[in-house]
């Protein structure tokens, strides 16, 4: 009886195609999980809001002054800012800069982590002593205060170098369980064999090793997101980036710079942008809770 | 040395046997395995690297602080760029003629005097004047704040993990997720959004500052009361964003720690459930997150730095905020060394916290941490 379902269940699954069936299978263990689910909605809402909401919705620039922090309506439901422009038009093009920016931070950042922090354990020694000094001390500098006052010398002006100084201040704590994680690796079998084999350094790191540390890096990648937008809109918010154009942090700073915090009608123009963070973080920490217990069996229960 | 350990003994025998030289390293490689040696020269190392950092970045990087100085000089009053450099000279204490390896071993002598020049912008005030002016304030905010956030955090991971997946438990966990979330400063301007200004329960203005203008600091009630007044808010946030964690960790290690057999064993002997809880499961689920407190030290005196400025208190990321608008060079140099040197020591404090709660770790021999 349970033999003849389970041949049944794998023919239904083996007629939708591959790829497809491996997505099935992930929304059906997210779904276990309302945190990861929620998480996972949030996330590619506002990836859509951000990359393609811009393609449909055109933009609203044009000042107003006849509706300056004007309440919400449906002309515009989250009201105006100090200019009369619309909220919810700024929401809607103020995401790409900053999801791209964290993007860009984490996968760099991730990219050192994984290959200093598999060179350090794999090669061990001295290289490993170094480069484990120098991520103790990287991780003892508070990284903010750093992050301000280079990016008050630097000022950098695209998002790209943006991203280039976040991913040198937030690699370390990566570096560390990469480091962890390898060492653990080193001592399994199939590693073991591609020693003997000779099948030299960087095949051992990218082709068994890594490939093993998948989720883990997935995971960890999306937490190095959550970090970059915390700083990014951190000194946004002060004002040390010149980025002009619309972005949910830069809004912040013309807000609480135009004073809007004071205005007891402004509520919903400052609500916009920390929402938008806000959520957009809770997502991204939620969505990487979920995807450990998918990853993880041992935390299903 | 009170007990030899085998392999202390057979490291004694061999350096006895090789050259003078090797068996000098062999002292020193004995030295070195205590963990107060380690930790001392870990934190020599982090002062001496970001002292480094500051000064490649004041002086050698393209577009320096310096040269813009030297710039601004030359612009403004017409001086030539000899007279700017002399002058830009004198500002950041730093002798521009002599080579760049004689000005960073004087930068590197000055500091070891705790001499961290002169401030741009008040002349003749030392920097690390105005640093331990402003210091004392977001240390006590911050560490009021991230003190309460551990002792009721850890509280509630151990009530959550008890009563796993009550009512009660998915309510402090999904709650202490929300607010571990969002960043600190968002919940600093909630607060001033929603409790100051729409609601109008917090006098928002006057509780900004360090302390009231005009009351005399001493230990009265008054002055300490008033102290308590303006730094509510911010300590507030600290705990807010840090309770979180605390929660989080310390329920899955309570679950973790009440599946240890010695939990089972010392139910079957009967022990009280109120010794069992303090002594065989909090003590030891509590271990790791002290560890934690101190990285988490680390990022909360960055994060003050917003908090700092949204509530108006002035402590050192006011003052950092200033610096970096004014282009204060010295005192932005002055804070990032600073704020690591308190970094360091919340991590030796730590680091020998956790030795005392630990008995297996400290020992001789057993000091090889993680």
């Amino acid at each position: 009886m349970t033999a003849a379902t389970a041949v049944v269940d794998r023919r239904d699954v083996s007629r939708i195609p591959a790829p497809l069936a491996g997505v099935v299978e992930f929304l059906r263990m997210m779904s276990r999980k309302p945190v990861g689910l929620i998480g996972l909605i949030g996330v590619l809402f506002f990836l859509f809001l951000a990359y393609v909401a811009p393609l449909i919705v055109p933009l609203q620039d044009a000042v107003d002054v006849t509706a300056i922090y004007a309440k919400p309506s449906w002309t515009h439901p989250l009201g105006t800012d100090f200019q009369g422009r619309d909220v919810v038009n700024q929401i809607v093009y103020g995401g790409g800069d900053i999801i791209t920016t964290a993007i860009l931070a984490a996968l760099f950042s991730t990219l050192i982590a994984i290959t200093f922090g598999s060179i350090a354990a794999t090669v061990g020694g001295r290289i490993d002593a170094v480069i484990l000094a120098i991520t103790d001390v990287a991780l003892t500098i508070p990284q903010l205060i750093l992050l301000i006052v280079i990016a008050a010398i630097f000022r950098p002006s695209s998002f790209f170098a943006l991203a280039v100084i976040l991913a040198l201040l937030q690699w370390p704590a990566l570096l560390r369980q990469i480091r962890a994680q390898v060492l653990s690796l080193r001592e399994r079998d199939f590693v073991e064999a591609a020693r003997s084999l000779d099948l030299g350094l960087m095949h051992i790191i990218f082709r068994e090793m890594l490939p093993n540390m998948r989720s883990y890096i997935v995971i960890h990648f999306i937490i190095a997101m959550t970090l970059a937008i915390y700083a990014q809109a951190a000194i946004m918010f002060l004002g040390l980036v010149p980025l002009s154009g619309k972005n949910w942090a830069i809004m912040l700073y013309f807000a609480y710079n135009q004073g809007a915090l004071f205005f007891k009608d402004s509520f919903f123009y400052l609500m916009g942008p920390i929402m938008a963070i806000a959520l957009f973080q809770l997502s991204l920490v939620w969505l990487a809770s979920g995807l450990e217990d998918v990853f993880n069996p041992r935390l299903r229960n | 040395m009170a007990t030899i350990t085998p392999a202390q003994g057979e490291l004694q025998v061999r350096t006895l046997q090789r050259s003078p030289l090797s068996r000098m390293r062999g002292n020193l490689a004995g030295l070195w395995g205590r963990p107060i040696t380690q930790a001392v020269a870990k934190a020599l190392l982090t002062i001496y690297v970001t002292s480094t950092i500051t000064f490649v970045l004041i002086r050698l990087m393209p577009g320096s602080p310096v040269e813009i100085k030297i710039d601004e000089l030359m612009n403004q009053s017409q001086m030539s760029y000899a007279d700017a450099a002399a002058m830009a000279s004198g500002l950041f204490d730093i002798d521009l003629k002599a080579p760049i390896h004689e000005q960073y071993l004087a930068y590197l002598g000055n500091l070891a005097h705790g001499d961290l020049g002169n401030s741009f912008l008040s002349r003749g005030t030392t920097v690390m004047s105005i640093i331990l002016s402003v210091l004392p304030w977001t240390l006590f905010a911050v560490g009021t704040g991230l003190m309460l956030s551990f002792i009721i955090g850890i509280f509630l991971g151990l009530i959550a993990a008890y009563r796993r997946n009550s009512l009660l438990d998915h309510a402090v966990s999904t709650g202490g997720s929300i607010v571990s979330s969002v960043p600190g400063y968002l919940i600093a301007l909630l607060i001033v959004l929603i409790f100051g200004i729409q609601l109008r329960w917090l006098p928002i203005t006057q509780m900004r500052g360090a302390f009231t203008s005009g009351i005399t600091p001493g230990f009265t009630f008054e002055f300490i009361g008033d102290i308590l007044f303006h730094a509510a808010l911010p300590i507030s946030v600290f705990f807010l964003t840090h309770i979180g964690l605390w929660i989080l960790s310390m329920r899955s290690a309570t679950l973790a720690a009440l599946e240890e057999d010695h939990v089972t064993v010392a139910r079957a002997r009967g022990l009280s459930d109120g010794r069992i809880t303090t002594a065989y499961v909090g003590r030891n689920a509590v271990l790791p997150l002290v560890s934690q407190f101190a990285i988490a030290a680390g990022a909360v005196v960055g994060g003050a730095v917003i908090i700092e400025q949204i509530f108006v208190y002035q402590g050192v990321g006011l003052r950092l905020v200033a610096s970096v608008n004014q282009r204060d060079y010295p005192l932005m140099q002055g804070i990032i060394l600073m704020t690591t040197v308190c970094v360091i020591i919340a991590n030796l404090v730590a680091d020998l916290l956790y030795s005392k709660l630990d008995p297996r770790i400290g020992r001789a021999g057993g000091a090889a941490g993680k």
